[in-house]
């Protein structure tokens, strides 16, 4: 199934995942995972609470070895190179996959340097230089417009739809290439959410993007192929398009239709 | 078969859906027999009940298409859903249509009453039939989720375009035999053009079923058997007198200006 979506694009594999078991000590979370992640296009995972969506995103740049007792197996080729072979410099790996979390979590400092925090640790630049990427991350993040006159203000004083674009402006301003997105506006209102959705839109043009949704509708209007997960299993893998219209497989229809029993 | 929504308002709001389909089918499937029955026995009354009755159907898309609106907003529907409702509005809107061409055979039947019987009738009750039974199996091909029959009844709609085209060509030879016969052969030609427009919109709804049940249209495009959009039938021989005459001249009388 999964070669048949191969088949079926021209765009590039950016990130190649391969027969991927990871465990929280004796509990297997994910089993045997295999799928591609495309340049320049946004990858919705879905699936119900437990499926091991998240537990995937946070392989994917090995935010798991914060914590004892948890393992991946297999092989996650980014550009060709496997990122869980244990010379991977994860700093360097972080940089280059770039997460933005369900609740948004800015730095208790001030908006510039919420963004410029992250720069510093892996640039050394002027002043201007980094105002103008400051801005720019901002501007990428469509926030520029909302707090150009309050950059010195405590990021904890933007509202939670602002905190999670300063989120996304912080990420997008260290250059990854892949930005995760794990449920990014499952705390935000319809209109925080149509901006982030927009953004996206816009970012794929330079990134590549997974998001982790528990919204089917948000998955089907922001991604071009869609991953669904069922008990750490990969159960299908498609174009959205097909996934919403007409899934394969009988458990994704049941799903994404709302027959869960 | 399927399982259950979890919301099972939703479960109720399709089955009503579907329900309504089915009450369309079967009114315009009556609707037709009606109509057809009308032409066959000359019965004005039964013509009128048609006509009168057309507007039931109407009534009953305008509810699927109020239901639809309502499940399209409220629900957000994917997959299998999303299917289920884009094919109702379609089936609709097709069964909408084979209902307004029963009422005007109906209303032609009225006018066909208006003068003395052509033998042609003969063959309309056999189209009729035909594509009642389209109706019929495409309805139950839908209630029952089952692309084949669908399938089966977008390829038999070649019978009813053979029976039109060869009606029609009857047709134009009764007319030209008997300029008196021209009013009600007119007539009868639009009521098989109807009754295989009705086909049309059978096949449709099949090719919707497909749709429906295996999330792709139909693979190849259907092969059209009905030709009397080309139909071309010669005046008859000239009689004897002219016939006789020298055929040069003949023709290059009509070549003059």
């Amino acid at each position: 199934m999964t070669a048949a979506a191969v088949a079926a694009t021209n765009q590039p594999i950016k990130v190649d995942i391969r027969n991927l078991d990871f465990f929280y000590g004796d509990n297997q979370a994910l089993k045997s995972v295999s799928l591609p992640l495309y340049l320049n296009c946004v990858t919705a995972f879905i699936g119900p609470s437990g499926c091991g969506k998240s537990t995937l995103l946070r392989v994917l740049n090995r935010m798991y070895e914060m914590y004892p007792n948890q393992r991946a197996q297999g092989e996650i080729f980014v550009d060709g190179e496997n990122i869980l072979d244990a010379k991977q410099d994860l700093n360097l790996l972080r940089a280059k996959l770039g997460m933005v979390f369900q609740k948004p979590t800015p730095f208790p400092m001030t908006i510039y340097d919420n963004i410029a925090f992250g720069i510093r640790m892996y640039e050394r630049l002027s002043k201007a230089e980094l105002d103008e990427r400051v801005e720019t991350a901002l501007r990428n993040a469509a926030l520029w417009g909302e707090v150009k006159d309050k950059l010195g203000a405590s990021g904890l004083s933007l509202s939670g739809g602002q905190q999670q674009r300063l989120c996304i402006a912080r990420t997008v301003a260290i250059k990854p290439e892949v930005i995760l997105l794990d449920e990014p506006c499952s705390a935000l209102d319809p209109i925080s959410t149509a901006r982030i959705e927009e953004l996206i839109e816009d970012l794929k043009k330079d990134y590549t993007i997974v998001i982790v949704t528990h919204n089917m509708q948000q998955a089907a209007r922001i991604s071009d192929y869609t991953a669904f997960m069922l008990l750490g299993d990969l159960v299908e893998f498609g174009e959205t398009a097909m996934m919403t219209t007409k899934p394969k497989q009988q458990k994704t229809e049941d799903y994404i239709t709302g027959r869960f029993g | 078969m399927t399982a259950q929504h979890i919301v099972k308002s939703y479960d109720e709001e399709l089955k009503r859906l579907t329900n309504a389909i089915v009450e369309m089918g079967g009114t315009a499937e009556s609707q037709l027999a009606q109509a057809i029955q009308a032409v066959a026995k000359r019965d004005s009354d039964l013509a009128g009940r048609v006509v009168r009755q057309d507007a039931a159907i109407d009534h009953l898309e305008e509810a699927v298409q109020n239901q639809t609106v309502r499940l399209l907003a409220l629900r957000q529907p994917v997959a299998r859903d999303l299917r289920d409702i884009l094919a109702a509005i379609k089936i609709a809107s097709d069964i909408e249509r084979i209902g307004d061409l029963a009422a005007n055979i109906a209303k032609r039947a009225i006018a066909l009453n208006q003068s003395a019987p052509v033998r042609p009738v003969a063959a309309v009750p056999r189209m009729g039939r035909l594509a009642q039974q389209a109706i019929k199996d495409v309805i139950d091909a839908y209630v029952e989720h089952d692309a084949q029959k669908a399938i089966a009844v977008w390829q038999r709609d070649d019978d009813l375009d053979d029976l039109t085209s060869s009606l029609f060509r009857e047709l134009l030879t009764y007319m030209m035999e008997d300029p008196r016969s021209i009013s009600p052969c007119a007539h009868l030609l639009f009521i098989a053009k109807n009754v295989e427009r009705i086909g049309d919109h059978a096949t449709n709804i099949a090719e919707t079923v497909h749709f429906l049940v295996l999330g792709q249209r139909p693979p190849a495009a259907r092969p059209k058997h009905d030709t009397s959009s080309y139909a071309v039938v010669e005046p008859p021989a000239e009689d004897e007198t002219q016939a006789a005459a020298p055929k040069d001249g003949a023709d290059i009388g009509r070549g003059k200006p």
